[in-house]
């Protein structure tokens, strides 16, 4: 334990998380808040009502550059199966690097940044991303950026307090992405995030990253939010989380994400196919998938983690699924989880059984997300 | 009042003994969305799980401090899982046992004890 924790990073925020009284755990090899003193509750509640301030810089930030964004975006459709051609400059897209198989070996946001493509990769997975791009995207310069911090402000209010400190913000759709300057420093902002709320990633130097979350935090809208509301917010969002949701073992049709697989990249585009694992998710993508994942909402209160077994009936019969997250969705105001089931399970009403503490108890297939999207479109 | 190492209290009234989370306890927790309580009347061993105590962040038991019955359990805390954040030590007691031996009470901490357990 004592050498685990010896190589735990820091954030370039931590002190300013310590101060605001965030309680500190290891996550993803990163000394993260996982709560401040509000609580994981009222955190969760404080951002659908008004706004959160996420720091979110174990994320992978990276740059793809060295030749004009056409050929980037040629190389980068060898591995995702977006379409990233057609992406038109300033806008951001969610997107999956497949393997041989068809499985997830991470998801990731992009973005046409005019002579550049920047993207988001999860923490846990960065050093894999990083070197599976370096190998697959040769001649492409493939650029770690490790001198930012990416900060997350989400809620209904995100957009009055961002635009409080550079107007030109309001003006940005869902998904839109734009440099901004803040003070000197070059901000970069997509308009996205990670709870189903309206709001923006931010990207900002190091050197101002603490000035930049002090103003966001001077503004009584503003309360820090820590990873574990980050978990419900996009459980109740019915966001999947790589490493639980989704991996190596699941495909982009299994997990519901057949819709950011764009149609020039289908059978019968004109870029079809052409990333690892396409015969497979195309396949799929004609045929079906032998199993979904789906939105769950046991009955009673108790809550179904991860790792609950899901089975067709009250009592016997054979295992279908498991619940891949789970918790207490403080917005519903009850349990849910998210999981896979057998794709003629899958339909919203159908009723599976989830096993908790050796008692079946009957959970109801749900439609995601379980709280409405307040994106602006 | 009594407590465990495993973060229960105990208030004994004549050979009952009354048995909720400590406020360390409530705190380590967060928020706690939802309780299980045994029936009444259950015959319970030392360190029998009666009760299951789920927060946002875990799932937790609660083990029987003492062998005895189930004579009440406090549904206020079922139907309000929040109570036992806001007041640990009073209103949200999970459960009541009339306990065998009311002498083995004296086994647990007191709270200079408990303070240093946690401390």
């Amino acid at each position: 334990m004592a050498e685990a924790q010896n190589d735990l990073k820091y954030l370039p925020l931590n002190d300013l998380h310590v101060e605001l009284g965030g309680k500190m755990v290891p996550f993803a090899g990163y000394s993260m808040p996982v709560q401040y003193p509000m609580g994981v509750m009222k955190e969760h509640l404080h951002c659908r009502a008004q706004a959160g301030l996420f720091d979110v810089s174990h994320m992978g930030q990276v740059i793809l550059r060295g030749c004009a964004y056409a050929e980037l975006a040629e190389a980068l459709e060898g591995i995702i199966p977006q379409d990233v051609v057609g992406l038109a400059e300033g806008r951001q897209r969610y997107g999956f690097f497949t393997e041989a198989e068809g499985g997830i070996l991470d998801d990731l946001m992009f973005a046409n940044r005019g002579d550049h493509i920047f993207m988001v990769v999860n923490a846990a997975c960065k050093a894999e991303d990083l070197a599976h791009m370096r190998a697959m995207l040769p001649g492409i310069e493939v650029v770690e950026i490790t001198d930012r911090a990416l900060l997350a402000l989400q809620g209904p209010q995100a957009e009055a307090v961002l635009a409080a400190l550079m107007p030109a913000t309001a003006d940005m759709n869902f998904m839109d992405v734009a440099v901004m300057d803040w003070d000197g420093a070059e901000l970069w902002i997509s308009r996205s995030g990670y709870t189903g709320e309206d709001g923006f990633e931010i990207s900002v130097p190091v050197a101002v990253a603490e000035a930049f979350a002090r103003a966001l935090l001077a503004d009584a809208r503003v309360a820090p939010i820590g990873l574990g509301a980050r978990d419900s917010l996009r459980l109740e969002g019915g966001l999947c989380l790589y490493g639980h949701d989704i991996d190596t073992s699941t495909t982009p049709v299994e997990a519901g994400l057949a819709w950011a697989i764009q149609k020039v990249r289908r059978s019968g585009g004109a870029r079809e196919g052409g990333f690892p694992g396409a015969v497979h998710i195309l396949e799929q993508m004609t045929n079906g998938a032998p199993r979904k994942r789906v939105g769950l909402r046991p009955e009673g209160r108790a809550p179904m983690r991860e790792g609950v077994e899901l089975f067709a009936s009250a009592e016997g019969g054979e295992l279908i699924g498991h619940i891949t997250s789970g918790g207490f969705g403080p917005t519903v105001e009850a349990p849910l989880a998210m999981g896979y089931v057998p794709a003629e399970m899958a339909a919203p009403g159908t009723v599976v059984y989830g096993e908790l503490r050796g008692k079946r108890v009957a959970v109801t297939v749900t439609k995601l997300p379980f709280t409405p999207a307040n994106f602006k479109r | 009042m009594k407590y465990t190492e495993d973060h229960e209290w105990l208030s004994l009234d004549g050979d009952i003994v009354t048995v909720g989370i400590t406020e360390h306890a409530a705190t380590a927790l967060g928020d706690v969305v939802f309780v299980e309580l045994p029936e009444v009347g259950t015959m319970v061993s030392k360190g029998d799980e009666v009760a299951v105590i789920e927060s946002v962040k875990a799932a937790s038991d609660i083990s029987a401090p003492l062998d005895g019955e189930i004579v009440e359990v406090n549904e206020a805390i079922v139907d309000a899982p929040s109570k036992v954040n806001e007041d640990p030590l009073g209103e949200a007691w999970f459960i009541k046992i009339k306990i065998d031996d009311v002498g083995a009470v004296n086994d647990y901490m007191d709270e200079d004890a408990y303070n240093d357990h946690i401390g």
